[in-house]
């Protein structure tokens, strides 16, 4: 790991000022830490945002759920209320990496990040949610742009993350054998105003899919997802599944969360 | 006292390990030290062109930085094949040289080629950093099925085989297929896998230049041998000038066997900068250049009767050693290996023929169960397979071609002394309810899922000694264990002995064995390993050998103890010696209430004399003191063996496999402790599941490591495994008096045919290979379904 500077940001402004092209935002460190050290990544300043009281905590209303940017997974799979209003949400926090990565890691760190394969990225597309930032809003389906990148500028800070609260909902993911990240994660949610089917591993980048959302639109059950063909074309291909396998198991597990929904 | 030899003794080592009051290689820091950086290479072939060093010298805090053309300078020898094994043809093997840091050619990515040495270990990065290799990139060979159409990796080594070695009678095999019913064939990839112990390598080396001497503390499973290595063939110091020093060591399961290139570098340069040398792998170094493990390929064929009797057997193999020949390297894939690849049972006519090859990939040694994994997978799954396509069940198949009598002569090596096979597979059978199966593969098909089960009998070779045999065959070296046996005046014991126990509990077992001898409270009894300043040179240990070979040092030497102590006591007794019998830690006198205890003898022994008269208790010509040591050869290999059987359940939506149920009854003759030795099963049984089910190292076609990393490379995990049913049964080995035979790779050996048998079972015959992870198996329940179709 190459020396940096470490500050410590009493507030979001602050913070914000101190971002550059050479700067990370230190929350759980998961992704950051493991990076520099394996020289992947470089960085002039560190600018820790955890000591940010604002960015921290669970707001419970009927029709939405409201994550601070730095609440650990660990908390949102604890998360009594969350477990209440938005039961696969919690249960999503819960199969993130380990006890140690769920007691650093962050939510706003993991939608940053916009990994292919992280699994909070799915819920923000399924529960249509809304990323505030210290400057705007953004819808979820415009906020992931492709791989690691999303529509963050430059010192721009996630602060909270706002859910809806959907009619039902379900996450099942087949996790990387070794990584246990996703190689295929779907989050169905049903809504009032409409179905989202949010895949998460299977690409690039995280998105809903149409198809699968408007046979469920029609008819919600795992039957009629049987007659969707699933294409492999832009599919990952990797020493863990090929891209055909990825398709098939895209199905299969929105039978899978269908089902369990 | 009660015998301590069967009990659940809790094991000393517990609190130290448990608090985080280990002493490990990286938890020692000496005043002053320098921190070394190796840089590698990168290519998986290349010519090493120039290194330019100038730049990164002139960096912040650098102390020297050395390559390959300062080892050649001073003469530093390189690394070394353990054994020579002979080709078929009678020709010698061929073995490069493989230099500690290359100068001419790297062979695989992670090939050191030069060292930095600085004040802090971001300033060796850093300037690592800066140092240029110029290469030019060669093709690598790294697909193991083309090595030998490739080109010459190596000079002089045409082909890129190391030996083409055969064990059996070609002609007897051709015989007995001729006259069989039927040919079972298979075709096989033994996976590579990487060994991944816990505790990363590491070496600290303190040289003293007033004494001139050298000490390295490492991470190694026997240190003696690598000081021995270090000294006669890397000509680093003499061995009294060489101390090496293995403290608590993380675990190895083979990959800390060999002498490796980064503790050569750091002790002859210690004195060379005159600075102590610090240098502690990260895990991707582990990756890349801990040995690896297994990797063949493998067509068998089983001739068979129509009713299930076997014939004949043929095994042809081609083994993958890596870069370079290392320590076990080239024994594994054929003494380790062909023997045992006739299994438990009766063959009248076998063969093994192995191709040992070298590719740019990193070596290959001996990884726990060493050969035997290999040899059993082969035989297990061939078995199962006869067992298919004659229609019989999986268990009758093996119980008809068991020996009845023992010693059983096993087809192509081995003297087996002891053993039940049929008693063990009975057992195994009841304990797993393999009755029941038919009625959970039902459950499982309402619940629209596959369940398989698998059957392995095995046995294997270890103990790997007597001497005269292992140098019969290559081995560079006797295979003997020492032990030495000290009584404290005051009656406490310490036990040196030249195993080594990084994981396996010597501190425990071995003290347990010494309380039964003496009849010293347990309590009094300390184990000392791992350090060629204290006790006698000690070969180490690996291939299950540290109780069957160091253990029975131990018992000779407490037994010469205890001869020594009867003459003592008879004298201070005034008895004669034939009178006196030692018990329970006494001396008595037979037919009287004389006695002293061996606490008594052991203080006289000390302070031969009393006040005022001139008077000892030690008779004519006996030395005072007590203190005895022992090296121990045994009469013969180890040889456990068991049954194992599991059910595996498929979703055949996705093909993850979950393994649901897991039997393993095994036989090691004698148990010293159950909590142990159930240890060393669950574990061996996780790694041998691992390769199964999860493990896989791979290089893509540049020889480039693509399972780097635990992002890529499946470690297993407490959630993979069922609750492990064991159980034991006992026919004592013959060839140790306390009839103990070696307990801790069997499980790994036993559970990656269990495990595939099971799988394969499930999948109704198709055949999968090694590991089976869900997409492979994913599809074979595909094609299995279109075969299903078709046929109906
Ligand atoms: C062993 C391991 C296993 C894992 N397994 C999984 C898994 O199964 N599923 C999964 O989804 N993830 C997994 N992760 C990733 C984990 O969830 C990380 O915590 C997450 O990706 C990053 O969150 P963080 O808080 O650690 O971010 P950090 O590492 O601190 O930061 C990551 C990036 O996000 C930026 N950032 C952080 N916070 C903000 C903010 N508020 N506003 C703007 N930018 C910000 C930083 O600048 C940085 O570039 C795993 C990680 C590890 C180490």
């Amino acid at each position: 790991m190459k020396t940096f500077n470490y500050h410590s940001a009493k507030d979001v402004k602050e913070a914000s000022k101190l971002a550059s092209s050479s700067s990370a935002f230190l929350a759980g460190g998961m992704t950051t830490i493991p990076s520099m050290k394996l020289g992947l990544a470089t960085y002039k300043n560190i600018i820790d945002i955890k000591g940010i009281k604002k960015l921290s905590g669970i707001k419970v209303s009927g029709k939405a759920v409201t994550i601070g940017a730095t609440t650990k997974h660990a908390e949102v799979a604890n998360s009594k209320e969350i477990k209440k209003a938005i039961p696969s949400l919690a249960a999503l926090a819960e199969g993130i990496g380990d006890p140690q990565v769920r007691n650093r890691g962050t939510i706003g760190g993991s939608i940053a990040n916009n990994d292919p394969a992280a699994d909070y990225p799915s819920a923000c597309i399924a529960l249509n949610a809304v990323i505030h930032t210290n400057s705007r809003k953004i819808d979820a389906e415009k906020f992931f742009k492709g791989m690691f990148e999303t529509v963050l500028k430059s010192g721009e800070i996630i602060e909270a993350i706002e859910f809806q609260v959907p009619q039902k909902s379900n996450y099942q993911k087949f996790p990387n054998p070794a990584s246990r990240y996703a190689i295929v994660g779907v989050y169905v949610a049903k809504h009032k105003n409409g179905i989202n089917v949010a895949v998460t591993g299977a690409k690039s980048c995280v998105y809903n899919d149409k198809d699968l959302a408007k046979t469920l639109s029609s008819n919600f059950s795992a039957a009629s997802i049987n007659n969707v063909r699933v294409s492999s074309s832009g599919m990952n291909s990797d020493i863990h599944a090929s891209a055909e396998y990825r398709a098939n198991m895209v199905k299969v597990f929105a039978k899978k969360a269908v089902e369990a929904c | 006292m009660a015998s301590l030899v069967g009990s659940r003794v809790e094991r000393k080592e517990d609190k130290r390990f448990l608090t985080g009051k280990g002493r490990y290689t990286s938890d020692i820091n000496i005043a002053n030290q320098t921190y070394a950086v190796f840089i590698r290479s990168p290519h998986a072939r290349a010519k090493i062109k120039k290194i330019d060093t100038s730049k990164a010298l002139k960096a912040s805090g650098v102390v020297d930085i050395l390559t390959g053309e300062h080892i050649a300078k001073d003469k530093i020898g390189g690394l070394i094949a353990g054994w020579a094994i002979r080709s078929e043809d009678g020709s010698e093997m061929k073995c490069p040289p493989n230099p500690p840091l290359a100068k001419d050619n790297a062979n695989f990515v992670g090939d050191p080629v030069a060292v930095v040495f600085a004040e802090t270990l971001d300033e060796a990065k850093t300037a690592a950093e800066l140092v240029k290799v110029d290469y030019k990139v060669l093709k690598a060979v790294s697909n193991l099925a083309d090595t030998m159409n490739s080109e010459a990796i190596h000079e002089g080594i045409d082909k890129n085989l190391c030996y083409d070695w055969l064990l059996g009678d070609r002609q007897k095999v051709k015989e007995a297929f001729d006259k069989a019913d039927k040919i079972i064939k298979l075709d096989i990839i033994n996976n590579r896998l990487i060994p991944n112990a816990m505790e990363p390598r590491a070496c600290v080396v303190d040289y003293n230049t007033a004494s001139e001497e050298i000490t390295c503390y490492t991470t190694s499973q026997n240190p003696h041998l690598s000081r021995l290595i270090m000294s006669a063939f890397g000509g680093v110091a003499p061995e009294n000038k060489l101390r090496v020093v293995a403290p608590d060591v993380g675990g190895g399961f083979g990959s800390k066997i060999n002498l490796y290139n980064e503790e050569i570098v750091c002790s002859w340069a210690s004195k060379k900068i005159e600075r102590p040398i610090k240098w502690v792998a990260e895990r991707t170094e582990s990756f890349l250049t801990d040995t690896h493990g297994r990797d063949h390929i493998t067509h068998a064929e089983l001739a068979v009767t129509n009713d299930g009797k076997f014939l004949g057997f043929k095994n042809e193999t081609i083994a993958n050693l890596g870069a370079y020949a290392r320590v076990f390297g080239t024994v594994t894939p054929t003494y380790l290996f062909g023997p045992c690849a006739t299994g438990v049972y009766v063959m009248p006519a076998a063969y093994s023929n192995v191709k040992a090859v070298y590719t740019n990939t990193a070596p290959v040694d001996a990884y726990r169960g060493a050969g035997r994994p290999e040899a059993t997978y082969t035989i297990e799954r061939i078995v199962d397979k006869a067992a298919t396509e004659l229609g019989m069940d999986p268990i009758e198949i093996r119980m008809k071609n068991f020996p009845t009598e023992f010693p059983f002569k096993q087809t192509l090596v081995h003297q087996v002394d002891s053993g039940d096979y049929a008693a063990g597979l009975n057992k195994a059978k009841e304990m797993a309810d393999y009755d029941g199966f038919a009625a959970r593969k039902k459950a499982s098909e309402s619940k629209g899922k596959l369940r398989g089960i698998g059957v392995t009998t095995y046995f294997e070779a270890c103990g790997i000694a007597p001497s005269p045999v292992v140098m019969m065959l290559g081995c560079g070296v006797g295979l003997w264990e020492s032990a030495e046996v000290r009584f404290n005046p005051t009656g406490q014991v310490t036990v040196y002995t030249g195993s080594h126990s990084h994981g396996q509990s010597h501190q425990t077992t071995f003290a347990q064995i010494t309380a039964d001898e003496l009849g010293v409270p347990i309590e009094n009894i300390d184990i000392v390993h791992g350090d060629t300043d204290k006790g006698t040179f000690g070969m180490g240990t690996y291939g299950s050998r540290s109780l069957t070979v160091g253990g029975i040092a131990i018992v000779n030497a407490c037994k010469k103890i205890i001869t020594k102590g009867k003459k003592i006591a008879a004298k201070m007794l005034e008895a004669s010696e034939e009178d006196v019998e030692f018990k329970n830690g006494e001396f008595v006198v037979a037919k009287s209430n004389k006695k002293k205890t061996i606490g008594e003898v052991a203080f006289a022994s000390y302070l031969p004399g009393v006040r005022d008269e001139v008077k000892s208790p030690l008779p004519e010509g006996e030395e005072p003191g007590l203190v005895e040591s022992s090296f121990f050869d045994p009469a013969n290999f180890s040889f456990p063996a068991g049954s194992h059987i599991c059910e595996v359940e498929i979703d055949p939506e996705t093909g993850d496999v979950k393994l649901d149920k897991y039997t393993a009854v095994d036989d090691f003759g004698t148990i010293v402790n159950p909590l142990i030795v159930e240890g060393q099963v669950h574990g061996g049984l996780a790694q041998g599941i691992g390769q199964a089910l999860h493990e896989n190292a791979q290089y893509d076609e540049s020889g480039q490591l693509i399972t780097a990393s635990y992002m890529d490379y499946t470690m297993p995990r407490a959630d993979n495994f069922p609750e492990f049913n064991i159980g034991f049964t006992c026919t004592k080995a013959t060839t140790n008096p306390l009839g103990v035979k070696g307990c801790g790779e069997a499980g790994t050996i036993a559970a990656t045919p269990t495990v595939m048998n099971a799988v394969i079972n499930a999948l109704g015959g198709e055949e999968i290979s090694l590991p089976a992870t869900a997409e492979k198996v994913w599809k074979a329940c595909k094609s299995a379904k279109k075969t299903d179709a078709k046929a109906a």
